[in-house]
């Protein structure tokens, strides 16, 4: 059974959302970005009577300004055409369907996706935050710190930007708000001595999680790279197996650019997940389709909106339905 | 910046020298790639199909049938079509007002406050201007704490109340301006998204009770196809009067310099290219033009040295050298200046031919320019001016000064003594530069 099917049919039994209230926030979250994608969508198929090349066209041209990667696309209009073709599919309604199935089998690619944190099972459980500048990692991480905060755990947060000015500040407003502690150093002080002092107040007052904030950086800065190795060193070094998540924050209107931004994160740190943010904007961030093709990292989780608890975690089905939900 | 969108057109531009010739066969080939080199450095897709359209049209025109260079030709075609989409004209902000109003507006994490630091910087250092910067981003958690820190570090006063109404704050902002008597201000605003519509009724009330002269549109360039939306989302709710465009020294392609301003009719008035606070440039349709096709910058490379560079310092250098009397101060002075215009590996990207030089490709290890450095200032001023006396006790004295070893003292004396007679031949016309 393909994926679209699936869905559909899990929505039927009413097994895809939690209740109605996680429905509604992924229904409304993406409503601007579905409104542009799957509105398209229908409308093509109104507008063409039989699929052909003009109505090839024109999908891949959607497909490539939700922002999926220029390679992802093209090769995924090749197989499409080629199926089209073979299984003699001339309805664009047929079509609809296996629209869905073939790009997000890129997607899922028979894995079984694995988009929960790895929790610690001895001591304090380390998250690294990264990303370029003005991504939103900061308030990515007073969002994971609330959901922690609201499971009954004991939250840390270490404001690791010592660079970007206002950002300590930032942090700590946050942690007031939420009511988490928050380790923090002065502007410009060598970020692993303050990742340094974090983990280790973590390790010695048995925290549960601890946030790690880094400042953000253009991935084609060595020094900056650099020094995102060694706070990874440091963090390593003194908890084992840590950081246990590093997780890549990415503004969903980011372009082609978010290949580059995830290839030489990875290449630095041992990147296990990506945090979409901003989604409840117009863009779609198709780009992490492309991600995943090239780069393989999956999404944990996509930020919808500027309040703590506007975060959900990832999940392919639900993204789906609320992409397509007025074709399901 | 947009090296890698210049190389794969250079692709382009290659297969037709290959083929001799253009025809309707071919050309389908050498516009593939070229759309292809667009669309990954994510220019509009509209934009991208009519670019490719008109290019084709022209190139299968009869001048360049009758060319026996078609490549070069092309070449041309691409550079005014592309000139086509930039807009021709640069476009400057407005200076003639008393006071001048400016705005800044755009999604969150696009750059905004960051920016209106180097702008204040900029209008003072280029214009003379007394620019007061007003922080009216009360949403963000420690957004005024931010301004107010680069605000520090340049010196430039900040005007807060705190989470007033931004439009009051902008109203005593302005009474404050007058009695301080400064000449620009400069208003941040919060971050938004174009479709949050309380959020832009705040910015278009604003604009309704003060009236901006400037207001505009903060844009990360690494922004996709959504570029459209928010650049038409801003532009229909306010007057935009223009677009900075940020984080252009990443890796970034930045397509959104190429369709910004014909899909929308805004120009593009300066670009960010560094995290420093004298990181901005005004935008030049030409020299972007120049720079994505591999012709360099020369004009861009000039005006960045006169903007940090002392005339009589330079002056006398330049006396010294042609005497070939130039010494290791003179060297000291210098390299601080160079410091000053950015990394090395920018300015040799501005050079024109620098790319098939296979100049481009060279990094620059920032360690090693710290030791030059380091060595340098360990030697005493009489050594410096008199490289002559640096003997093997001093060698040893200046390894252990700078956490050295003698033989890189003795590679940096060698280098040096080479470049001085390169210098004396070059400023005597005997040296003829490769480009």
């Amino acid at each position: 059974m393909g994926l679209f099917s699936k869905i559909k049919e899990k929505l039927n039994n009413k097994t895809v959302f939690e209740n109605k209230k996680q429905e509604e926030k992924f229904s409304k979250g993406l409503e601007k970005t579905r409104k542009e994608f799957s509105d398209k969508l229908n409308n093509l198929n109104k507008k063409y009577k039989k699929v052909n090349s003009e109505y090839f066209e024109e999908l891949e041209e959607m497909l490539i300004m939700a922002d999926i990667g220029v390679n992802t696309v093209i090769n995924f209009m090749d197989r499409l055409v080629d199926r089209a073709r073979k299984e003699k599919i001339e309805d664009p309604e047929l079509l609809k369907e296996l629209i869905v199935d073939e790009l997000f089998i890129i997607y899922v690619n028979d894995e079984i996706l694995v988009n929960k944190i790895n929790y610690s099972n001895n001591g304090p459980t380390v998250l690294l935050f990264v990303g370029v500048n003005g991504v939103g990692k900061t308030t990515t991480i007073a969002k994971i710190a609330k959901r922690e905060k609201d499971a009954g755990k004991k939250v840390l947060l270490v404001a690791g930007d010592t660079f970007r000015a206002g950002a300590i500040e930032q942090l700590r407003e946050w942690g007031d708000r939420l009511n988490i502690d928050v380790i923090y150093g002065n502007e410009g002080m060598d970020p692993s001595s303050i990742v340094y002092k974090g983990v280790e107040k973590a390790k010695n007052e048995n925290y549960d999680i601890v946030l790690i904030d880094t400042a953000g950086r253009l991935q084609n800065k060595v020094n900056l790279m650099k020094e995102l190795e060694k706070i990874n060193k440091v963090i390593g070094n003194f908890i084992e197996d840590a950081p246990h998540e590093t997780l890549l924050v990415l503004d969903a209107s980011t372009g082609q650019n978010g290949v580059s931004q995830a290839k030489s994160f990875k290449e630095i740190t041992n990147i296990t997940g990506i945090v979409l943010t901003k989604l409840d904007g117009t863009a779609k961030g198709g780009i992490v389709l492309a991600i995943k093709e090239e780069v393989n990292i999956p999404v944990k989780y996509i930020g919808l909106g500027e309040k703590a608890e506007d975060l959900e975690v990832f999940d392919i089905e639900k993204y789906i339905y609320g992409l397509f939900k007025e074709m399901m | 910046m947009f090296e890698e969108l210049g190389d794969r057109l250079d692709k382009a531009i290659g297969k037709i020298k290959g083929y001799g010739s253009i025809t309707e066969d071919n050309i389908s080939d050498v516009l593939r790639e070229v759309r292809l080199a667009l669309l990954e450095a994510d220019v509009n897709y509209k934009v991208v199909k009519e670019f490719t359209n008109s290019v084709k049209e022209k190139a299968l025109g009869e001048e360049v049938k009758k060319s026996l260079r078609p490549d070069e030709v092309f070449l041309k075609i691409l550079k005014d079509e592309l000139l086509a989409l930039l807009g021709e004209d640069k476009v400057e902000i407005e200076l003639k007002k008393n006071p001048n109003l400016l705005m800044l507006v755009g999604l969150q994490g696009s750059g905004k406050t960051t920016t209106i630091g180097k702008l204040a910087n900029y209008l003072r250092k280029k214009h003379g201007k007394k620019p007061l910067l007003v922080a009216c981003d009360i949403y963000r958690p420690a957004a005024i704490e931010q301004l107010k820190t680069i605000g520090k570090s340049l010196n430039i006063p900040v005007f807060e109340e705190g989470k007033k109404d931004p439009v009051t704050i902008v109203k005593d902002a302005l009474e404050y301006a007058k009695e301080n008597n400064n000449d620009y201000i400069l208003v941040d605003t919060a971050g938004r998204l174009q479709i949050d519509e309380a959020l832009m009724d705040e910015l278009i009330n604003i604009n309704n009770e003060v009236k901006m002269d400037e207001i505009l549109l903060v844009l990360d360039s690494m922004i996709g196809q959504d570029a459209i939306n928010v650049i038409t989302g801003f532009n229909e709710k306010l007057p935009l009067t223009g677009v900075i465009l940020t984080k252009l020294d990443g890796d970034t392609r930045g397509g959104v310099a190429i369709s910004a301003r014909y899909l929308t009719n805004v120009p593009i008035k300066f670009i960010g290219v560094s995290e420093k606070l004298d990181g901005i440039e005004e935008f030049d349709p030409n020299r972007m033009v120049s720079r994505i096709l591999g012709m360099g910058d020369m004009m861009g490379l000039i005006e960045k040295a006169e903007s940090i560079m002392n005339e009589e310092d330079a002056e006398e250098s330049y006396k010294k050298m042609k005497k070939g009397k130039f010494d290791l101060e003179d060297f000291l002075k210098q390299f601080k200046t160079v410091k000053k215009l950015g990394s090395l590996e920018s300015i040799i990207k501005m050079i024109p031919g620098a790319k098939k030089m296979g100049l481009t490709n060279i990094q620059i290890d920032p360690k090693e320019v710290a030791r030059i450095e380091a060595i340098v200032l360990s030697m005493t001023l009489e050594e410096r001016r008199n490289p002559d006396i640096i003997k093997a006790s001093r060698k040893e004295r200046i390894a252990k000064g700078s956490g050295t070893t003698v033989q890189q003292v003795n590679k940096l004396l060698t280098q040096f003594e080479q470049s001085k007679k390169m210098m004396k031949m070059m400023s005597n016309g005997n040296f003829k530069m490769p480009f």
